[in-house]
């Protein structure tokens, strides 16, 4: 049996949202898209599980403020503070209770670091995203203005193809992935 | 889809379809500088150098070259800094809170704001370097582990506040700036040819970091990206709180006021808007942008400037008020001071450039006219600059001891570093309108059928 990749392209995005419901419905399954922008909806329609991005965010903020606390603690309170308690601008150090009003800025300033910086991080770790990195979509007008459906395809693609030409493709294209 | 109602007014003009969008942001960087861009690029080049020459003056030869003394030992500098600073907040809430509004306005403008929050606090970053007279250390101003006994810097203090207040919006800023960059660097990637530009092609190959538009990676950008707003919303606003407290926290009559976090930030959105109008008024003419940056999107930013400005001015009286309600004689003597004393002019240009003339803005025709708008918006440049000023100077010339009043004047040194960080922000501008995507062209596609005028007049038919 014959294996291939079909690209469709779509010159709409709304068109391209209708072309995925019908093919989901149909349970076919979309290997792949690419759109020059985010599109609502399309996520739900190819059924993607929903993001964790900020759920990272939110432990590393977790994180940020923990290690911004721990680190004024350790300077001013236990490590310094210990030996020589100072009373700096009637803002005693004795105790960290006693003082965490002026310690507020600088842990909410580390969560903030923390949640953006490794949130970011992770985003691009997760989408495989680093200079140097040379993926591309299949097709390069797809940062332009169309819109391009990936179908891998093993033995007959006829179906599939009428569905596409129907709910309105520009174009299909196909590559045959016998021999990779 | 989302449908607009249509008396709304559309923000692209113009029978636009998404390749227009893609052909029209890529144009200046695929094209030639035109002669204009270069005349700016070299006037802006040579503060630049003027300004580094006098810094270099200033660290070689120490302080004593600036203007200030012993009573008035803060001055240009902070002045400048804080100035920086405050224009620099324009950026953040457009791009932020805006986001978190669902403000569809935002998209032609935010990248170039958020463009010129970054540039103004590389500027401002420079005043606190330099003051310290040994830049070489700055890094001791971060709690690194050291050799010289257990010391470690005051957490108490608001000047570590706001080494890291302003050491995380920097790079936060940079960050959020960064992943809206990503998609639109891969337009260009995509439109280089890798014969007639192999150079160019490989450049912005790296700089898109490969991105490919998949579903899943959008789902998480757009995830990300609200993300990153809600962080920034509170972060924008307490940058300039910290900033505030430089001041607030010490006895110095006319500083030692609680007003000073909310009126800052205020004061801060307000020079802001100021200079991303203009910024983007200049903008799009020189790199053909007016179809995506209207008169509307500047009567927007007007409004702001209207509301701001007002806030702004009712923030002044109220100082003034709390100072003779306070009966404290110090505190009233500042602030009469301030208004009568030997800076008055200084007080006036802040009093009539800050509060009186953005209320123009309440005439409609004023609010939506380009020429109007960039003068206006020059002014209220000008007042912010001078409301740091006179809180400044004008708290610190006539301190506790009449016979230590003084009077400050810069020297040449402190007007040349301050030309050249205007110098350094339009090279750096400059330089970043003719290599980044200027607007958000990816974001910018998912309004253009609910904005778009050709559109809107389609669907009304």
């Amino acid at each position: 049996m014959s294996k291939k990749t079909l690209y469709a392209i779509f010159d709409d995005e709304e068109v391209l949202l209708e072309s995925v419901k019908e093919l989901r419905s149909q349970d076919f399954e979309i290997t792949e898209v690419y759109s020059p922008f985010p599109i609502h909806g399309l996520d739900h329609a190819l059924g993607l599980k929903e993001t964790r991005m900020a759920i990272t965010a939110f432990i590393y903020g977790c994180i940020g403020l923990t290690f911004g606390g721990l680190l004024i603690y350790y300077t001013m309170i236990s490590g310094i503070g210990k030996s020589w308690p100072m009373n700096i601008g009637g803002k005693p150090n004795f105790y960290f209770y006693q003082n965490i009003p002026s310690f507020v800025p600088i842990m909410f300033e580390c969560t903030v670091l923390f949640a953006a910086h490794l949130m970011s991080i992770t985003y691009l770790f997760r989408n495989k995203l680093y200079p140097g990195a040379t993926t591309k979509s299949p097709d390069p007008r797809t940062t332009d203005d169309k819109f391009l459906m990936e179908i891998k395809v093993e033995g007959s693609d006829f179906e599939i193809k009428k569905i596409l030409t129907s709910t309105g493709a520009s174009e299909i294209n196909e590559k045959n992935i016998d021999h990779e | 889809m989302h449908k607009e109602s249509e008396i709304r007014d559309p923000l692209i003009l113009g029978n636009k379809t998404y390749h227009d969008i893609t052909r029209d942001i890529a144009r200046p960087v695929e094209g030639k500088a035109n002669k204009y861009w270069w005349i700016l690029f070299g006037l802006s080049a040579m503060l630049f150098l003027w300004g580094v020459a006098c810094i270099a003056y200033t660290i070689g030869t120490g302080i004593g070259v600036w203007g200030s003394n012993k009573t008035v030992n803060w001055a240009w500098d902070i002045t400048n800094f804080v100035w920086w600073i405050g224009i620099g907040h324009a950026g953040t809430l457009i791009s932020a809170v805006l986001l978190l509004f669902r403000q569809k306005w935002r998209m032609g403008i935010n990248r170039s704001a958020e463009a010129m929050t970054i540039f103004a606090v590389v500027q401002a970053a420079l005043f606190p370097l330099i003051h310290m007279g040994r830049p070489w250390l700055a890094y001791w101003v971060f709690p690194i582990p050291n050799q010289y006994g257990s010391l470690w810097v005051n957490f108490n203090s608001p000047l570590l506040w706001d080494v890291f207040a302003i050491s995380t919006y920097f790079s936060v800023s940079v960050v959020f700036w960064y992943i809206g960059l990503i998609p639109d660097f891969a337009m260009i990637r995509d439109r280089m040819s890798s014969t007639i530009s192999p150079m160019k092609k490989r450049l912005y190959t790296i700089l898109s970091f490969g991105w490919s538009g998949r579903a899943k990676h959008w789902q998480r950008f757009e995830e990300v990206s609200l993300v990153l707003a809600g962080l920034a919303t509170p972060l924008v606003f307490s940058v300039h709180s910290i900033v505030s407290m430089d001041f607030a926290t010490s006895v110095i009559p006319g500083w030692h006021t609680t007003i000073f976090p909310p009126y800052f930030v205020l004061g801060a959105l307000f020079s802001g808007f100021a200079m991303v109008e203009t910024l983007l008024i200049i903008m799009r003419k020189v790199v053909n942008m007016e179809a995506y940056i209207t008169i509307k999107h500047i009567e927007y930013m007007n409004v702001i400037i209207l509301f701001t400005g007002s806030l702004v001015g009712t923030a002044y009286i109220t100082e003034l008020f709390m100072a003779w309600y306070s009966g404290v004689e110090f505190e009233q003597y500042a602030f009469l001071n301030r208004a009568t004393g030997p800076y008055w002019w200084a007080y006036l240009s802040m009093m009539s450039c800050n509060v009186m003339i953005p209320q123009l803005y309440w005439i409609r025709k004023i609010r939506t006219s380009f020429i109007a708008t960039f003068i206006l918006s020059i002014f209220v440049n000008i007042g912010m600059w001078f409301e740091r000023f006179v809180i400044i100077v004008t708290s610190l010339h006539r301190d506790f001891l009449p016979s230590a009043w003084t009077m400050f004047s810069p020297t040449f040194v402190d007007a040349g570093i301050f030309l050249g960080t205007i110098g350094f922000f339009f090279t750096l501008f400059l330089l970043y309108s003719r290599t980044f995507p200027v607007v958000a062209q990816a974001e910018l596609k998912t309004i253009l059928k609910s904005s778009g005028s050709e559109f809107k007049t389609r669907s009304h038919e």
